[in-house]
């Protein structure tokens, strides 16, 4: 599986073709990337397929994504493949945040939502026009198994806050994983309700899941994300709802009818902040945030994370609090060594040494004037001053010849 | 003013003790009963103050409730049928009670015809987990709804009364 180097490869039938080993080389078919949507499609599917049963570990479409390996940021990403999430909620936020993963090549999405697609939910992302009708998760596992048939779906059309189906719930995330019978790696929710989310934590509590809770305020000008671990962090019962500030006089609000605003840029924001602090989670590579918040008014980014509350009303919140202290005091405090990266050659006989190929003077001559930045940001690279960059050496000769004539001697020569 | 009527009634409403929730297989039977005798007492109390306004009743489980609301507007009685069932988070969380009559007619109501309670309602709740139940639910979520958005939908004519 290759990548053309510095090309960017985002035709599907490319990578399928470098995979299959055809250096350039692949039948006329292939190349035509064009062509009607559905013979595109089909020929694509059947790329994909075929790239799978090479050496391809990922299968779908993936340069953009393994190229993250190859950069240093995550170590296995393929391990991608191997994970499940649950999406409780396939609205605004659930449904961006499905196909993000389905893009980024997850093994295992289930899909929970009691709701039907309507004209009125054409203001946000995903869902189309000519889907209104359909049940949301239906809508959305046609629509993503198209983009990626290498994820497994399973799709459930029913409100989890019932008993009957809070029961079912339960059981598909203990054991809706990948490999049936394991529980799933992490449950997400993508509700726009109070009542959803307590049914959520009651249930992670109760099965110590770790799961990711999401939300976007009713002005939409506002979201953030969560990350619940029972016992560890504080769980959604722990405290009152939070809120993000939006340094908006209440007075001004007008709250007429009951209609919630949505729009498609604040869920995409809060869909996309999710689904980051997913993958970091899952792949292990920078700093997962317990909490992320966004304030749009000001694009303001708290981030924080909350203890849980000893005296929460959930008691499998108190429960697992208590199994978490008993296993932080069961484990050995590690000491943290530094370990200096050792040279590999210890004799150096040749006195070979290590020389930068940039000179000091260049080096002095190429930086310029940097601008002032706040900490964390920091210029790509600079340009000198007009003054240190004075060109010595011979110009152009001067000449009498017309542009013509000039024209005519590079022609006869 | 809706709100004042409300806050009357449910000052003369037993509060309830159980913590229990559908899930607790032997607290909610105890629950229930004081589910009931709350109700009870809450339709005496009306049915004293000439205010009586709903029936309910629920399945053997107690976890599906049904029955009917009245609203009286310049002298006629317009009924509705109600149900609602019991979340699993219950009581941490309220009911959502529908009236599936009015579905579609009202902004003021979510699929299914779930009524949507003011922004007050939620916060007064979670304050007061366990001791509100079904009968608090009824007096100062369904009453006060009904205050408000009968009349409204009698104006513009999305309901009539079935004599006329």
């Amino acid at each position: 599986m290759g990548c053309r180097e510095g090309r960017g490869v985002d035709r599907w039938v490319w990578e399928a073709g470098e995979a299959h080993g055809a250096r350039g080389g692949s039948s006329g078919s292939l190349r035509d990337g064009a062509g009607s949507a559905q013979a595109g499609l089909g020929r694509c599917r059947r790329q994909v397929l075929r790239a799978e049963q090479g050496r391809d570990a990922l299968g779908f479409p993936n340069c953009r994504l393994m190229a993250l390996k190859r950069m240093g940021i995550v170590k296995d990403y393929e391990k991608i493949r191997t994970f499940t999430v649950a999406v409780v909620g396939v609205g605004g936020v659930g449904s961006v945040t499905a196909e993000m993963l389905t893009r980024c090549g997850i093994g295992k999405l289930l899909l929970f939502d009691y709701d039907k697609v309507e004209l009125a939910n054409m203001n946000r992302l995903f869902f189309q026009p000519h889907q209104a009708g359909l049940s949301k998760v239906q809508a959305a596992e046609h629509t993503l198994r198209e983009i990626n048939p290498d994820v497994q779906f399973e799709v459930h059309n029913y409100n989890i806050t019932t008993l009957d189906n809070f029961e079912h719930f339960m059981d598909r995330i203990s054991n809706g994983a990948l490999e049936e019978g394991k529980p799933v790696d992490l449950v997400l929710s993508c509700v726009d309700n109070f009542e959803a989310r307590m049914a959520i934590n009651t249930a992670c509590n109760e099965l110590g899941q770790i799961w990711m809770e999401s939300g976007v305020s009713e002005n939409a000008v506002s979201g953030h994300i969560q990350l619940i671990i029972p016992g560890e962090s504080a769980c959604f019962a722990c405290a009152p709802p939070l809120v993000v500030a939006a340094n908006i006089d209440e007075k001004t609000l007008k709250r007429e009818g009951v209609c919630a605003a949505s729009l498609p840029t604040t869920m995409g924001v809060v869909a996309g902040m999710l689904v980051q602090n997913v993958l970091k989670y899952l792949l292990n590579f920078g700093t997962v945030s317990y909490y992320l918040g966004y304030n749009a008014m000001q694009d303001f980014f708290p981030t924080m994370s909350m203890k849980p509350n000893p005296q929460c009303s959930d008691h499998n919140c108190r429960k697992q609090q208590e199994n978490y202290k008993k296993k932080e005091a069961a484990r050995p405090k590690e000491e943290v060594i530094e370990k200096e990266e050792e040279i590999v050659h210890e004799d150096n006989d040749w006195g070979i040494e290590l020389v930068s190929e940039i000179s000091e003077d260049e080096l002095k001559a190429a930086s310029g004037p940097v601008p002032e930045l706040p900490e964390g940001i920091s210029v790509a690279y600079t340009i000198p001053d007009k003054e240190d960059n004075m060109i010595t050496g011979e110009t152009v000769a001067e000449s009498e010849e017309s542009l013509e004539e000039l024209m005519a001697k590079m022609r006869n020569m | 003013m809706a709100d004042a009527a409300a806050r009357r009634a449910v000052a003369e409403l037993p509060l309830l003790r159980a913590p229990a929730g559908p899930r607790d297989r032997e607290g909610w039977a105890e629950r229930l009963r004081e589910e009931y005798r709350a109700l009870i007492q809450y339709v005496e109390n009306n049915k004293r103050a000439d205010t009586d306004w709903f029936r309910l009743e629920s399945n053997p489980e107690g976890t599906r409730w049904f029955g009917r609301c009245w609203y009286i507007h310049e002298l006629l009685k317009y009924e509705f049928n109600i149900e609602f069932e019991i979340p699993v988070t219950y009581p941490g969380t309220a009911p959502e009670i529908a009236i599936p009559e009015l579905d579609g007619k009202t902004a003021k109501m979510y699929r299914g015809g779930k009524i949507c309670l003011s922004d007050h309602f939620k916060p007064l709740w979670a304050r007061n987990v366990p001791k509100f139940g079904l009968a608090h639910l009824m007096a100062l979520g369904l009453g006060p709804w009904l205050a408000v958005e009968i009349p409204d939908l009698i104006s513009k004519g999305l309901i009539q009364h079935k004599d006329k």
